[in-house]
């Protein structure tokens, strides 16, 4: 469903050119859930804003459904690192208007996130601002705004990132739950290898400096997937596997 | 309970202080140190308020208007050429400049030539208010458009919102904060400026009444005035953050930190 071909980026600044993205090519199957592995600083993020259309392609194309929408915006639902609620709308409106946005009536849009905010559990916070919320439940706020957004790809930027340890693994299993039931097309970039192979169909190793794909690794597990994967085997050879690529 | 002891313990130093300068000056007045014509007593001012308070109320009454009626003009174009100035660039550049040496000539040289071009009427008076708070609020408002959070700008972004819709959403709501502090400094300079403008024509108003009383050496009755313009100025900051309150809910309140 989402093809990048050949995708090239540079940052010009102060004269120096810096190559950020060297021909990337990838593609997420219909819901697969596809994590990219790669050093901070490779260059992750711009990728997701290319394919979000904030930053201008220097070469290559994307394609999402046969369609060609390189350079143009609004194709993809989206979770940033940062939960990014607007602090003025109560969590329901946050949620509403994420799906708005994507031209869904509002009054559908708010009924939707009360319905699904009722499903996972997260009722009593419907009217609350986000500033009541802890950092756990502001990104599972923000996970379900994307999950509703009428857009068929999620992109997911690190999306535990800032989290501690625990809340981290609380949010990947509930996650996983929430996707299993609900299977979409997901990109996620993430630094955590178990998370890639905790959550993934398949992941994606980049180099840094430029960024390329160096290795593409197909994750066996069957599904749904139960926390006792630490202990697997395959597991453990797979983390391996990464680890020596990204210490290289 | 707790609450209202520490409020009453932040209140309790300036109340005491205000009583000590009354008193002071009081006895100073009392002990003819100066002249009474000059200064008068404090409780003077308060036995001359008693007294004329209908004639006062009516003054307040001509201030107020004007003050309101400039306040809220000014509000109105300084936060539509605010937001138009943040829509267009171009614009922006051309007219900082213009806006910022604007401020720079003093009110008592644009107060008579608003009213040799427009009379003694309500007119010039209100537009000088307005020429007045206008440029805080706008420059406020502008630099609350301007100072959104990076992260919800991209996420906005990423979702693929219109400018418009930004707008709306975004930098709007994001504004409000600024806005309300040039508004607030606005309320102040509006009430100065009524005064100012009411003493180019002295019939009604605070202004005038000043004037004029201060002309027939009457201390008691100018003192009156100031103590009521000083009023006005805090109850118009007050409603102004009243307003604030009310439109911005979902700020954490600072006590429950
Ligand atoms: N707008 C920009 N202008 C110039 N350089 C940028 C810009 N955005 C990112 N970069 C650079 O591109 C590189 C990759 O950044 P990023 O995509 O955020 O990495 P990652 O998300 O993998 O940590 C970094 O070296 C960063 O300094
Ligand atoms: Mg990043």
């Amino acid at each position: 469903m989402l093809e990048l071909k050949g995708l090239q980026k540079s940052f010009r600044s102060n004269g120096t050119v810096r190559e950020v993205l060297r021909d990337i090519n990838l593609n997420v199957m219909d819901g697969e859930f596809v994590s990219i592995i790669g050093p901070s600083g490779s260059g992750k993020t711009t990728l997701f804003q290319l394919i979000g259309g904030l930053q201008q392609i220097d070469a290559g194309e994307i394609w999402l459904d046969g369609v060609n929408i390189s350079g143009q915006k609004g194709h993809i639902a989206y979770m940033p690192q940062q939960a990014s609620l607007l602090p003025w709308y109560s969590v329901k409106q946050n949620i509403a208007l994420a799906l708005q946005i994507s031209h869904v009536p509002k009054s559908t849009a708010l009924k939707q996130a009360e319905q699904w905010l009722q499903q996972v559990g997260l009722a009593e916070y419907a009217n609350e601002y986000p500033h009541k919320l802890s950092g756990g439940m502001s990104q599972r706020v923000s996970f379900l705004r994307a999950l509703l957004s009428p857009q068929k790809l999620m992109l997911l930027d690190e999306p535990f990132g800032a989290l501690d340890a625990l809340t981290r693994l609380h949010m990947q299993r509930w996650l996983l739950s929430i996707w299993e039931q609900h299977r979409r097309s997901v990109l996620l970039v993430t630094h955590s290898i178990e998370e890639a192979l905790l959550l993934s169909d398949r992941i994606i190793v980049f180099a840094a400096n430029p960024a390329t794909v160096i290795d593409e690794i197909k994750v066996p597990f069957a599904r749904p997937r139960e926390g006792e994967l630490w202990s697997d085997s395959t597991f453990n050879e797979l983390k391996q596997r990464i680890y020596e690529q990204l210490d290289a | 309970m707790e609450n209202k002891r520490a409020l009453w313990r932040s209140l309790l130093p300036p109340v005491i202080m205000l009583a000590v300068i009354f008193t002071v000056w009081e006895l100073i007045v009392r002990f003819e140190l100066v002249y009474s014509w000059l200064i008068p007593s404090p409780l003077g001012v308060l036995k001359e308020m008693a007294i004329g308070w209908e004639r006062l109320l009516e003054h307040w009454l001509a201030t107020m208007q004007l003050t309101v009626l400039g306040f809220l003009g000014g509000a109105v174009c300084g936060i539509l050429l605010g937001m138009v100035l943040h829509f267009v660039p171009l614009v922006r550049q051309a007219m900082y400049p213009v806006l910022i040496l604007s401020q720079n000539i003093p009110v008592i040289v644009i107060a008579p030539i608003l009213t040799m071009l427009l009379g003694f009427g309500l007119l010039p008076k209100v537009l000088l208010i307005i020429l007045v708070c206008f440029f805080p609020i706008c420059i406020a408002m502008l630099g609350g458009l301007a100072q959104v959070d990076q992260g919800l700008r991209n996420y906005m972004g990423m979702i693929g919102s219109s400018r418009w819709q930004q707008f709306v959403h975004l930098e709007l709501p994001s504004s409000l904060g600024s806005l309300f502090s040039g508004l607030k400094i606005a309320a102040s300079y509006s009430v100065l400026s009524a005064v100012v403008a009411e003493w180019l024509s002295p019939k009604v108003g605070l202004g005038g009444y000043m004037i004029l009383s201060s002309r027939g050496y009457m201390p008691e009755r100018v003192f009156a005035a100031v103590l009521l313009i000083v009023l006005t100025s805090l109850l118009l900051f007050w409603l102004v953050s009243l307003v604030e309150r009310l439109l911005v809910r979902w700020r954490p309140r600072k006590e429950a930190r």
